[in-house]
């Protein structure tokens, strides 16, 4: 406070100075630890992260254990839309990979009888190629042009259903075969989530990964460098349509149904707004967006039909405050110091 | 195989933006080991020059063809790994990576995988290398710094080390000491020549004549897309032609 009004009174001028803690050295991988304590602050974010999603399921009540399904789906759609976009696409279109992978889920198991074990693997396959061919056409296109095409596919694949009657139309294909119980289900997707977030990472660190961003940074430079984009494009494409075709899969046999629904606009534009609103980039905002976003829903439900102006309402208060997003605001809070001082 | 006695052979080549002829019916051939500079007025086509040898621009008509076999029209990608590598007019760096991770980029094209084991860890040693060539402070800070931060001479010579990652045959310097102060071209000046001792061909589009005249063997001159005059820099700059393009006519 008596900063506050002496950075007020006009005689001396404050500003505010953030200095980075100094453990980083050289590149931002690479950190020097002298002590016990800094090596607990740089594990302990992370593992209270881990161990937190982890231990949830064994404290919270079924129906908020249901709730947090939702949330993991919905973070390895995010983690994929940041993965995706790390690589200089910027998808609307989850919908698109999440409905490739519940329809080839849900086709196996009801026209073949295969049991979640066989389907949700080759879903994840099968749905991470079809999405990525369907693609292969526009991806010399960049940024909205992009953008518009993966947000129209969806649509048109769920129109296409709708107008053909293929897969049972409208009605979708339903009592197909459940995951044995719900444990299994929600630490089947925590695995997944923290599979993709750490294999994501991982990628992101090699080689490869500085290819990815070094074409969101320049994609003519990189063509200089004899590297070919299409192909890295595709690769990550391919890549991040299989985590979310894995989530679209996992879905189907947990709800025992799929329809049109799998390509309905949430799963296109939730992970978006989780990434945006948590920070994309890192990966750690788009699981920081989820796991907002996803549990405010819920949380809003009990106002009824004014959940959604409230929901949006604090959509655009988090962007407009936080426009980098609320993982990375945190971040910086934590690894820098803050203090006043003076300025002639 | 029998080496092709030219490197580089450019065979009436035309581009057409629009209505508008940037590089018109240019023929010229380039020997092994040979340094050539191209320069002319602004718009007179040089850099588009250099973006149709390099894939970046398709010719609209004509062919070029690279240690004998033709690759016009071919992507930029697959023309750097033939072994054509370039630097860009303005600086293209990647913003958000340390100066080293940028050079690593090409040594991860498939070219300088058949050089080098380039295992992941080594090409960090080979990127600092690199870039302490073109006169980046090995033992400070520099390296490191992310690209955005670099000031401009800085990100014109990791240009060019982003070029000898590839270890083209055919380098094409386009307009490298553009925007450079004098220092930094005195720094720069040096690079050059030594990848002149070094055997490699190199295509230089530049706007400073006198840098360039200390360097290469003979010059191409272009007005509007035309190549006016060929030869050693003192015989072509006391053309007619030359003078006029570069002065104006006296009509």
């Amino acid at each position: 406070m008596v900063l506050q009004a002496m950075k007020n009174s006009q005689s001396v001028r404050y500003r505010k100075e953030r200095l980075d803690r100094g453990i980083k050295a050289r590149s931002d991988t690479i950190y020097s630890l002298t002590s016990y304590r800094e090596a607990l602050y740089l594990v302990a974010p992370r593992a209270i992260t881990v161990l937190g999603i982890i231990v949830l399921p064994l404290v919270l009540d079924e129906y908020w254990t249901r709730v947090l399904v939702l949330t993991c789906t919905i973070g390895v759609l995010a983690l994929s839309w940041d993965f995706i976009a790390s690589a200089g696409m910027f998808s609307l279109g989850q919908a698109l990979f999440f409905g490739m992978g519940a329809y080839t889920a849900g086709v196996l198991n009801h026209y073949l009888g295969l049991p979640p074990i066989i389907t949700i693997p080759i879903a994840t396959v099968v749905g991470g190629f079809l999405s990525t061919v369907l693609l292969l056409p526009v991806l010399r296109l960049r940024g909205v042009y992009f953008a518009m095409v993966t947000f129209a596919l969806p649509l048109l694949l769920r129109a296409l259903i709708e107008a053909t009657g293929a897969f049972q139309g409208l009605e979708g294909l339903s009592a197909l075969t459940p995951l044995p119980n719900l444990w299994v289900s929600v630490y089947l997707i925590i695995g997944a989530l923290l599979a993709c977030f750490f294999g994501f990472r991982r990628i992101m660190e090699t080689d490869y990964g500085l290819i990815l961003k070094a074409m969101l940074d320049n994609d003519q430079a990189v063509m200089a460098g004899g590297i070919n984009i299409y192909w890295y494009k595709t690769q990550a494409l391919f890549i991040g349509s299989m985590a979310t075709a894995f989530a679209g899969a996992f879905m189907t046999h947990y709800y025992r149904f799929v329809g049109i629904s799998s390509f309905a606009l949430d799963y296109s534009v939730l992970p978006v707004a989780s990434a945006v609103v948590g920070g994309p980039g890192g990966f750690a905002g788009a699981l920081m967006g989820s796991f907002i976003l996803v549990p405010l829903c819920e949380v809003l439900r009990s106002i009824g039909s004014w959940r959604i102006v409230f929901y949006s309402f604090l959509m655009v208060i988090f962007v407009v405050t936080v426009p980098e997003g609320i993982f990375h605001y945190l971040a910086r809070k934590y690894h820098q110091y803050e203090r006043w001082v003076e300025t002639e | 195989m029998m080496q092709p006695e030219y490197i580089l052979e450019v065979n009436n080549l035309s581009k057409k933006f629009g209505g508008i002829v940037a590089v018109r019916d240019v023929s010229f051939r380039l020997k092994p080991g040979e340094f050539v500079g191209v320069i002319g007025p602004n718009g007179s086509g040089k850099s588009t020059l250099a973006n149709l040898i390099t894939g970046f621009v398709t010719p609209t008509s004509g062919t070029i063809r690279f240690q004998g076999k033709d690759i016009t029209g071919k992507k930029p990608y697959v023309i750097a790994n033939r072994g054509i590598a370039r630097t860009f007019q303005m600086a293209k760096a990647f913003d958000h990576l340390p100066a080293f991770k940028n050079v690593i980029i090409p040594l991860c094209s498939n070219r300088v995988k058949k050089f080098k084991g380039g295992q992941y860890g080594e090409r960090d040693d080979i990127a600092i290398d690199l870039l302490e060539e073109v006169g980046f402070e090995r033992d400070s800070s520099v390296p490191y710094k992310t690209a955005a931060s670099l000031p401009h001479g800085y990100l014109k010579r990791l240009e060019l080390a982003r070029c000898l990652a590839l270890r083209a045959d055919l380098v094409i310097l386009d307009e490298l000491f553009s925007g450079m102060s004098m220092s930094e071209v005195a720094a720069t000046l040096p690079i050059v020549e030594k990848l002149k001792t070094a055997k490699k061909t190199i295509l230089m589009v530049e706007h400073r004549l006198k840098e360039l005249f200390r360097v290469v063997d003979r010059v191409m001159v272009f007005n509007f897309g035309v190549m006016i005059a060929e030869g050693v820099p003192d015989d072509v700059m006391s053309s007619e032609a030359v003078k006029s393009a570069y002065l104006g006519s006296e009509e």
